[in-house]
């Protein structure tokens, strides 16, 4: 298809069994419906281009009403996703699991869940301190930061305690493991970023890499 | 919604209803190279653990004098069948303490009324 992905929701993780007694760990989600809402042209935009509208509502502010007039249907979500071809696709298309099958490489973008402000030790891993030998309170601090006064500052970027999580992460190449478009649920093997009830788009394994010049 | 009740689950019409205190015979399917056999584990159930995919229960037997568990998963396709070859009357869920007993303090009443 032409669409490189549509916008779900995780709904959570369990396992799943191979025919041989194999089992895999695997993420279920509820993969659309989505409906295209907006095209965009390289005549009217200057790329291509396909919105994607989630999970309908019953009220939004006017601003968005009068976006999306043209699909007569109100979304919570709306996103955007590459397409091969624009002309394939038209405004009120449904887009659901059917876009991905069983086999299928995706890649899964979602805010990861927030940690709020954390130490070194559990953020960048670092080894901490030793337990013993006389020290105190040395146990989880990160040890030097630096030189003295050359350079006489932190170089920026330094991997320090601060806010873990929460952040925007896509995990790449996942496989599908099944996809029911019946009950608009896909199976994803492994773990998908985010907690429970949070938005992820799923899209094609590499379709957001730039060509090759 | 619970994500672990939305992978369907095919009943397998060969396991028996089983209880902990039941003694079982076990059917799992092993592949040895290229060569695919069924071998078979009988015990006592001392424990069911869990629901939907992830279910599992614990089969132990005295072989050789050397206590053996085996945990299954429920819903595995390699647990060809469960055959319950004897009720058993027990008072509680998880049998741990039949693991610090042997001979006449490990039996189990059998149960013989008709449920």
């Amino acid at each position: 298809m032409a669409i490189h992905g549509l916008i779900a929701k995780k709904i959570g993780t369990t396992q799943m069994f191979h025919e041989d007694g194999r089992s895999d760990d695997v993420t279920v989600v509820q993969a659309g419906p989505c409906i295209v809402t907006q095209v965009k042209t390289p005549d009217s935009d200057g790329y291509t281009g396909v919105q994607l509208g989630f999970q309908e509502v019953r009220k939004l502010n006017k601003p968005r009403q009068g976006h999306l007039s043209s699909v007569d249907k109100l979304f919570r979500h709306l996103r955007e996703f590459g397409v091969d071809d624009p002309s394939d696709v038209e405004v009120g298309q449904e887009i659901n699991a059917e876009l991905f099958e069983a086999g299928d490489k995706i890649d899964a973008t979602g805010t990861s869940k927030g940690r709020g402000f954390q130490g070194g030790v559990k953020r960048w891993g670092f080894s901490g301190g030793p337990k013993t030998h006389g020290q105190s309170d040395r146990h989880r601090a990160p040890g030097s930061i630096g030189a003295g006064s050359s350079p006489g500052h932190v170089i920026k970027g330094l991997k320090m305690a601060g806010h873990m999580g929460n952040a925007r992460i896509t995990t790449r190449n996942l496989e599908v493991v099944a996809s029911d478009p019946e009950r608009n649920l896909m199976f994803i093997k492994g773990s998908v970023p985010g907690g429970r009830n949070s938005i992820v788009l799923l899209r094609r394994a590499g379709s957001r890499k730039r060509p090759l010049k | 919604m619970e994500a672990s009740e939305l992978v369907k689950l095919e009943p397998n019409p060969r396991i028996d209803n089983f209880t902990p205190g039941d003694t079982v015979r076990v059917g799992i399917r092993v592949t040895e190279g290229t060569r695919t056999r069924t071998q078979v584990f009988e015990g006592v159930v001392i424990r069911n653990r869990g629901s939907g995919p992830g279910a599992s229960f614990t089969v132990r037997r005295v072989s050789y004098e050397i206590g053996v568990e085996r945990t299954f998963l429920t819903h595995s396709p390699a647990v060809e069948y469960v055959e319950r070859t004897r009720r058993g009357l027990v008072k509680q869920a998880r049998l741990y303490y039949l693991r610090g007993r042997s001979g006449r303090g490990a039996r189990i009443k059998e149960d013989r009324r008709n449920r």
